[in-house]
């Protein structure tokens, strides 16, 4: 305490009271910063996970009313699947495998060569969400990301047992314009999505954003989805996503597998 | 509460509020006003920052050193910004989502800042704390108002309830998208300006100097920053 006291009694502009009150008040706020990082992170690691959860849900078309998110998660099974062959990787824990960091991790992505989607590097793994009435696969939630305009779209696709049929499409992080791009949020466009079609009859991937709207006459209207107007770059990059992670090089094994 | 510090509260609301006449902050003004919830939020946070930061600099301020000062204030307001970031990431995820990084750049805030040096190295901690309080509400009018107008042309809603239907949602109102883009704040914000100068002249600054005006030359005033 005295020696507290000398320093501060020292003229204030002497260099050891510089040093001093420096030090002693890094050491202050480092202390009050990291209590306060600590004792909250428990609550915004399960606001984060909710927050997924919500998305998965919503996405996937599953809410119900007076349910709560993690009732009707209870009844969702993460998966996580190698993309290269489509098969499960019973190995690796959904719970602990992080796609997001997995991205960017040497070990665990390859640098694309051919890349539609403009994500730079794919993973090896990616996590899925599987609704299962009894043994049989509902619906599969499947994770997608490709560039629009300004950022990096993120966000679910979910598809029927039948590994065709689109039940929803939804973005939980992007950055484009508001208004514009950012209507990929709007619930009118999004409610265009379920009933769609990935694959045309002979098999190929035909699902695509176009521009303009589809009418009565617009030739395979179930492989259509109206653009969003002013929105021609997000509606792209929101098609080439699609054409990206259901292809080959995306769950295409996958929902081959999911199919036979 | 005196007169003093209720005076300290009051008049930066209009008076000498840190944006529309001290044109501080102007930055986090044009980001986060696009719908009213979030700039309630930012509101708060930079309150509660302003607030306390004034006050635990000014409690130090006869021990900080002059040379290391303003690194000293910033280490203070440093770590209340990350701690409110915290907070918020913990109790208003939602929100705090779409603040993302602005929460953060208060840290950068001029109008913490100038208040900090400008105020509460001269002043004992509590008028510190009211003179805080008091920018705080001055930013949080002028940011109201300017979501309330962004949220309602752009979005047709205030605080996210919808007042004029839109049309892509089978109402009848076209929604201004410039409202929704950061140029607009700009805009508002100078009337904002204007019309204050004109309501209450004393606010108008003196020019630095004179141009002299040949025939219908404009006007000479220098806007001081």
């Amino acid at each position: 305490m005295s020696m507290i006291k000398k320093y501060l009694d020292l003229p204030n502009d002497s260099t050891s009271k510089t040093i001093f009150v420096a030090t002693a008040l890094c050491l202050l706020c480092s202390v009050i910063v990291s209590v306060a990082a600590v004792g909250l992170r428990p609550a915004q690691e399960a606001n984060k996970l909710l927050d997924k959860r919500k998305n998965i849900i919503q996405i996937g078309g599953l809410s119900q009313p007076g349910k709560s998110v993690d009732e009707l998660f209870e009844g969702i099974e993460a998966r996580v699947v190698n993309l290269d062959t489509g098969e499960y990787a019973d190995d690796m824990d959904a719970g602990t495998y992080d796609q997001r960091k997995a991205e960017k991790d040497p070990t665990l992505s390859d640098a694309l060569s051919d890349d539609p989607a403009s994500i730079k590097r794919r993973e090896k793994f990616a996590t899925v969400y599987l609704v299962k009435e009894g043994d049989v696969v509902k619906r599969v939630i499947l994770p997608v990301r490709g560039y629009g305009l300004w950022s990096t779209l993120r966000g679910f696709v979910a598809i029927d047992g039948d590994a065709n049929t689109i039940a929803g499409l939804g973005f939980y992080e992007h950055a484009e314009t508001p208004g514009l791009g950012g209507e990929v949020d709007n619930p009118n466009w999004k409610a265009k999505w379920p009933g769609k079609l990935a694959f045309n009859e002979s098999g190929d991937l035909s699902i695509e954003v176009i521009k303009g709207s589809v009418g009565s006459t617009t030739p395979n209207a179930e492989h259509k989805v109206d653009g969003l107007a002013g929105a021609t770059l997000t509606s792209r990059g929101v098609s080439n996503l699609l054409q990206f992670w259901l292809g080959e090089q995306g769950f295409g094994p996958y929902l081959n597998n999911l199919r036979t | 509460m005196d007169a003093k510090l209720k005076k300290l509260v009051t008049d930066p609301l209009f008076d000498s509020n840190p944006i529309s006449i001290q044109i501080l902050g102007i930055c986090s003004a044009l980001a986060v006003t696009t719908s009213m919830n979030t700039a309630l939020l930012m509101c708060v946070a930079l309150t509660v920052v302003t607030a306390l930061s004034s006050a635990a600099i000014s409690a130090i301020r006869e021990h900080v050193p002059t040379a290391i000062r303003i690194i000293v204030q910033m280490i203070i307001i440093a770590s209340l910004v990350i701690i409110t970031d915290q907070v918020l990431k913990a109790f208003a995820y939602d929100t705090s989502k779409q603040l993302s990084v602005f929460v953060g750049l208060i840290i950068t805030n001029c109008i913490v800042m100038g208040r900090a040096e400008g105020f509460a190295m001269a002043n004992p901690p509590k008028e510190s704390f009211w003179d805080g309080v008091g920018n705080g509400f001055g930013y949080s009018i002028i940011l109201m108002t300017l979501a309330a107008f962004r949220e309602f042309f752009g979005s047709g809603s205030l605080f996210g309830i919808k007042i004029m239907p839109l049309i892509n949602d089978g109402g009848w109102y076209i929604p201004n998208g410039m409202m929704l883009l950061p140029p607009s704040a700009f805009f508002l914000i100078g009337i904002f300006i204007w019309v204050q100068r004109s309501l209450q002249p004393k606010s108008v600054e003196k020019a630095d100097f004179t141009i002299h005006e040949s025939g219908h030359a404009g006007h000479g005033h220098a806007e001081a920053k």
